[in-house]
């Protein structure tokens, strides 16, 4: 309901906005992200399957357009591919057309107000503004889990899983993000809405150093840690016990990652440790370990047997 | 170049189905979900009532089981991930075969289960039965904006332009020894999504002027719409009437 409100103002703002020129332009704006979407990067700490690209429209394209691409994109997926579910469509498009592109617009213009009018500060708000795309979608999931009233994993809980995972998914999106702007605004900065600013016509090149990547990962990673650490153990406040599963409320193609907040870990407690705020928050900052471990696993032995493949290939004659 | 216009997942045909008018089964497919999604999940014997339906649909579409069930597969990290309620679910637990299992988890997973399952068959024989101009004549006439439907129509259709190049980008990377492995290497691939966009963007502008030059005025030209007749409905409906039925009497009981 709110999905087809939010659209549907959007839509009349756009009337006025979009010409026509740009119809086909948005069709095939949203065919390369929807392209980019199933592009699964095998980068990213492993914990990134791929990207929503909600920041990176919203950027390019400007957020009115963004929405628009990002919605047809998330429809076609529920009606053509029969993923991500037709009776979660509404919340779908809430929380990654609605939130992440507006989440994602209003840092950019926010950052991009404060700093230099650089190229460099247009790519570093691109980063900024992929990360909150991400975090401000899932949140905006835990919101709708909170008020559906769903409630056989208690909201604290599902906020630390989905929010936490995102915060780590978020480094990828950011990354990501920011090297697309940057390769962009090599080639064809007049083709990046939110960098009129420049008021540039001529390519500008970015150098994407390695000091400048580790220093996002680890702000980052940082961000992440400050997630798990200050807000997870005051969203205890909220209450829960309500009874009702999520699952049967057609969130199912959300949950699987509510569901890992039954990991071992469950109660985010770590026996041993007496007080629970503090075991909440070792029990999380062990979680997000774990992650970056299984990650780099998972990426370590996909790229051995990568390059043995490649190795066998080359070998035979 | 006008090959592509049906999308992969449609399979031609002349069944009933197939006839239908498009809208008429896009209602039918919602109203079908969200009927088994209310239901509740103790009520087995309705869930084997819905599987039934979408069998039906599926056999009198002239699908094939195989191809339907492979498409299936789609679902099956949900599945996955439902299979481990019962491991980790809380509340009280029953012995299951020597495994200790969370009774409330057991009736979790099997609710996400059954009604993924079925909600995503219903889907497949609708797309499957559906060819994407009639989808968009569909959502048209269900009051989707023009500019949703035409952006949609645009995305169909250069999708499998857009991926072919992105797969021949990723060819030539890895032809040339690219081989990614930890996080500061993404920058190749970001500059090659980076030159997908350009290349988006400037196919995009030659489309519209491809368009003017084909006397484009600012309106698309009608998609084939056809209207639906009440016995379309009623055809149509029935399956959805039926899973309704079954849920509120579930309900009520």
């Amino acid at each position: 309901m709110t999905a087809a409100g939010g659209l549907a103002a959007v839509l009349r703002r756009l009337r006025q906005t979009l010409s026509e020129r740009q119809i086909p332009l948005a069709g095939l704006a949203a065919a390369f992200i929807f392209v980019v979407q199933m592009l699964n990067f095998p980068v990213a700490a492993g914990t990134s399957g791929h990207l929503l690209g909600a920041a990176l429209v919203a950027i390019l394209l400007g957020p009115g357009v963004g929405v628009i691409v990002i919605s047809v994109v998330v429809l076609l997926q529920a009606l053509l591919f029969a993923d991500g579910g037709i009776s979660a469509l509404g919340l779908n498009v809430v929380n990654m057309a609605l939130i992440a592109v507006l989440v994602a617009w209003l840092v950019f213009r926010g950052l991009t107000a404060v700093l230099p009018k650089t190229a460099a500060a247009v790519v570093g708000a691109g980063a900024v503004a992929g990360w909150f795309s991400v975090v401000a979608a899932s949140g905006g999931f835990v919101a709708e889990y909170a008020l559906g009233g769903a409630g056989n994993v208690p909201v604290p809980t599902v906020f630390r899983a989905m929010v936490g995972v995102h915060a780590l998914i978020g480094i990828g999106e950011g990354l990501i993000t920011a090297f697309v702007l940057a390769a962009i605004l090599a080639v064809r900065p007049d083709l990046v809405h939110g960098a009129r600013i420049l008021g540039v016509r001529r390519a500008v090149t970015v150098s994407m150093r390695r000091p400048a990547v580790a220093a996002f990962v680890l702000s980052g990673i940082g961000a992440a840690l400050l997630l798990v650490i200050v807000v997870a153990p005051h969203a205890s406040t909220v209450p829960d016990g309500l009874q009702r599963v999520a699952i049967d409320q057609g969130l199912a193609q959300h949950s699987q990652i509510s569901l890992a907040a039954g990991s071992p870990l469950a109660k985010y407690r770590v026996a041993g440790v007496s007080d629970a705020g503090v075991g909440t928050i070792v029990a999380g900052v062990i979680g997000l370990a774990a992650a970056f471990a299984i990650g780099g696993v998972v990426v370590l032995v996909s790229s051995r047997r990568a390059s043995r493949s490649a190795s066998s290939t080359a070998t035979r004659p | 170049m006008s090959v592509g216009h049906a999308h992969a997942l449609f399979v031609h045909g002349h069944s009933r189905v197939h006839r239908l008018p498009a809208h008429v089964k896009l209602v039918a497919l919602v109203v079908f979900v969200v009927a088994v999604v209310a239901t509740p999940r103790e009520m087995v014997g309705a869930f084997a009532l819905d599987a039934g339906l979408v069998s039906g649909a599926a056999a009198a579409a002239h699908l094939r089981p195989r191809s339907v069930a492979r498409r299936m597969l789609i679902g099956a990290p949900v599945l996955a991930g439902a299979l481990l309620m019962p491991v980790v679910g809380a509340g009280a637990r029953v012995d299951v075969g020597g495994l200790w299992l969370s009774l409330d988890g057991l009736w979790g997973a099997w609710s996400v289960i059954a009604k993924g399952t079925i909600s995503l068959a219903a889907s497949i024989v609708v797309t499957a039965a559906t060819p994407v101009p009639e989808l968009l004549a569909g959502l048209t006439i269900l009051r989707v904006p023009a500019v949703v439907t035409a952006i949609a129509g645009f995305m169909v259709r250069y999708l499998e332009v857009i991926a072919g190049e992105l797969r021949r980008t990723r060819v030539a990377m890895a032809s040339r020894g690219y081989q990614p492995t930890f996080a500061w290497q993404v920058g190749p691939i970001a500059a090659s999504v980076g030159a997908l966009f350009i290349r988006s963007h400037e196919r995009g502008e030659r489309v519209y002027d491809a368009m003017v030059s084909r006397g484009y005025q600012g309106r698309l030209p009608q998609l084939s719409a056809s209207g639906a007749s009440t016995r379309d409905w009623v055809c149509a409906l029935a399956m959805p009437v039926c899973a309704a039925a079954a849920a509120t009497l579930a309900v009520i009981r």
